[in-house]
């Protein structure tokens, strides 16, 4: 009996599938958690709460009528706002001090938020319809068009954020605070705006995550608590502040997870993604895709 | 250290000691339950302050090793017939260490936020290990067991009833106080306290500061692990919702309230943190009643909680008890 044989390779070509598609999402959050951590050293907490009320604001906009891209659209704005707001109210006033006072108060904002869904929307979880229900044949299996359209849509936001910060005119700004905050406000750059439109991005994109991810899970409101603790190992996989970084972990910590969940159960899974975390922190304490260490 | 102040210390601190003996024998049951789970809420967070307020480092992993002096004591509970409140006490601690020394060696390598990440991580680690090991752990469910007796078997023994309990606690939470306060002004203390205030200082004048961090976690760990050992006895229950990490966050916010590097700030937080917890669960449905808005009565107290803990880091990061922490420690 061979090692080889015992693989389940069916099962390995659509965990590999499924993976990829959780990973791009995974990177659309960690992106943004990411980008907010490298400009202003702020650790998120609250970033999972930003994705599930995107995802419950998407629920809205459905019931109400709207078509999916448009709960889309709607989600990412209102909470790209609702971020600009917590950023200029809660994170605003801690500027200079001390980095570990914003894991305090974004901590306490989403203890606020997740209880504000658990009282606004119940504790039954709400399902967003998938907007193209067409399958293809993978093996033995009907594999959903959707997900593949979610990774896809994934893959273009992140890329449209790599051009935006690349070549965009307040893309630079951005860049040029995260370099040196007190040299670029020196050139003329309005620091303090930039800060808020970061957490106002990351927040949408989170959003933006959440009503893609919404048809493939039922939306409530512990669903964050699990993306943000995966993004948090994802960005320190990836190297704090390191957007390429954070993508490729995304995809690999994915990847490994799915592979586990052939083996033990799902929920299981994430002890595999916390050993790369630890073998990550002892051998390569700044991520695995940051070349120097400092 | 003048001399009245080690008086004015010293007699306060009897004082409180005195009020809190007596208070069981007045209050109602209710009560009475109450002032006994905000010592054993206090000693947890006590024991994260000696690394928050001390050391510099805020775990937010405290979740785990309370969790395990708790799992620790039910093995023992059950394991053991009859039941012996020394062994609980004994394999909650036991528990407890195995999981600090583990934690210790791995997150005391990194700083700031990324040790408070670790941390969240590995507690996260030992929730999903508790939940999905059902056979040894109960899952979901937890694990019942019966309460021990109070006293050395054979020599002298009462049952625990709620006023019994409540001493017990008490004895057990002043004597950490005592023994975390001792820790915090020994050299070891001091040690610890310059890693905080400068810690490339602290290696250079030669103090092994890993080694340093690492036994302050496994302390504060231990000391985490009594606080669970004391939850199991006095809810004769031991459930993986206590290892998941929203716990290690509501031990921050003790601390941050109360104020830290005080020891007695991380107990006041917790009181008052319960304290608003119990006014707003209650004040939402009588504001309901009282002015026909059903929809309020619901109103999740965190959400109040939340936003008064925000404005305390935001207005008043020293915390309640930062106006006397130099006197406290002195």
């Amino acid at each position: 009996m061979s090692l080889l044989g015992d693989i389940p390779w069916d099962l390995v070509v659509i965990q590999s599938i499924n993976g990829i598609v959780t990973g791009m999402i995974l990177a659309l959050v960690a992106s943004g958690l990411t980008l907010i951590f490298g400009i202003m050293e702020v650790v998120n907490f609250a970033h999972g709460e930003l994705f599930m009320l995107g995802a419950y604001i998407g629920v809205v906009v459905l019931t109400a009528g709207g078509s999916f891209w448009l709960a889309l659209l709607s989600a990412t704005f209102v909470i790209a706002l609702l971020g600009a707001a917590l950023q200029i109210v809660t994170l605003r006033p801690l500027l200079g001090r001390d980095p570990l006072t914003t894991i305090l108060v974004t901590f306490g904002v989403s203890l606020v938020l997740q209880n504000y869904a658990l009282w606004q929307f119940g504790p039954v979880a709400r399902k967003i319809r998938e907007p193209i229900s067409g399958h293809f044949a993978l093996l033995y299996l009907q594999y959903p068009w959707y997900r593949l359209v979610i990774a896809a849509l994934s893959a273009a936001l992140i890329g449209a954020l790599y051009l935006f910060l690349r070549y965009g005119r307040y893309g630079v700004w951005i860049r040029a605070t995260t370099q040196d905050r007190v040299m670029a406000e020196a050139m003329g750059i309005p620091v303090t705006s930039v800060h808020t439109a970061v957490f106002a991005i990351g927040a949408g994109l989170a959003a933006a995550s959440g009503v893609l991810f919404g048809p493939l899970v039922g939306v409530n409101h512990t669903m964050g608590l699990d993306w943000v603790l995966k993004a948090f190992i994802v960005v320190v996989v990836g190297g704090m502040g390191n957007l390429g970084g954070s993508i490729a972990a995304s995809i690999f910590i994915s990847l490994l997870e799915a592979y586990a969940s052939i083996w033990v159960s799902p929920s299981q899974a994430i002890i595999f993604s916390s050993l790369v975390l630890i073998l990550t922190l002892l051998f390569r304490p700044t991520g695995l895709f940051v070349p120097t260490p400092k | 250290m003048s001399s009245t102040h080690g008086k004015i210390y010293w007699t306060a601190f009897l004082v409180i000691i005195a009020l809190l003996t007596v208070a069981p024998l007045v209050l109602p049951e209710f009560w009475r339950r109450f002032l006994t789970e905000i010592l054993i809420w206090g000693l947890l967070a006590m024991s994260s302050d000696l690394l928050i307020g001390y050391t510099g480092m805020v775990s937010f992993g405290h979740s785990a090793f309370f969790g395990l002096g708790m799992y620790g004591a039910a093995a023992a509970l059950l394991a053991v017939k009859p039941p012996s409140l020394g062994l609980a006490i004994l394999y909650g601690l036991a528990g407890s260490a195995g999981v600090a020394l583990f934690v210790a060696y791995f997150s005391t390598r990194l700083r700031d936020i990324y040790f408070s990440i670790t941390t969240l991580i590995f507690a996260q680690i030992f929730y999903v290990v508790i939940f999905t090991w059902t056979e040894v752990t109960g899952g979901e469910n937890g694990l019942s067991f019966s309460r021990p007796v109070l006293g050395l078997a054979g020599i002298y023994t009462v049952p625990f009833t709620t006023t019994t309990l409540h001493w017990f606690i008490l004895f057990v939470v002043a004597l950490s106080y005592l023994l975390l306060r001792r820790i915090t002004q020994s050299p070891f203390g001091m040690v610890l306290q310059s890693i905080r205030e400068n810690e490339a200082r602290t290696r250079a004048i030669g103090y092994p500061v890993e080694r340093y961090k690492m036994i302050a976690v496994m302390l504060s760990g231990l000391f985490a692990g009594l606080a669970g050992v004391l939850y199991a006895v006095q809810n004769r229950f031991a459930a993986p919702d206590f290892v998941y990490f929203l716990v290690s966050g509501e031990v921050v916010i003790y601390n941050v309230m109360g104020g830290i590097g005080t020891l007695l700030g991380p107990i006041v937080g917790a009181a008052f943190f319960l304290g608003l917890r119990e006014f707003f669960s209650r004040v939402f449905p009588y504001l309901a009643a009282a002015f026909n808005l059903p929809q309020i009565a619901e109103f999740p107290y965190l959400i109040p909680v939340g936003v008064i803990f925000i404005a305390m880091v935001i207005f008043l990061p020293q915390g309640l008890l930062g106006f006397m922490r130099r006197w406290l420690n002195e």
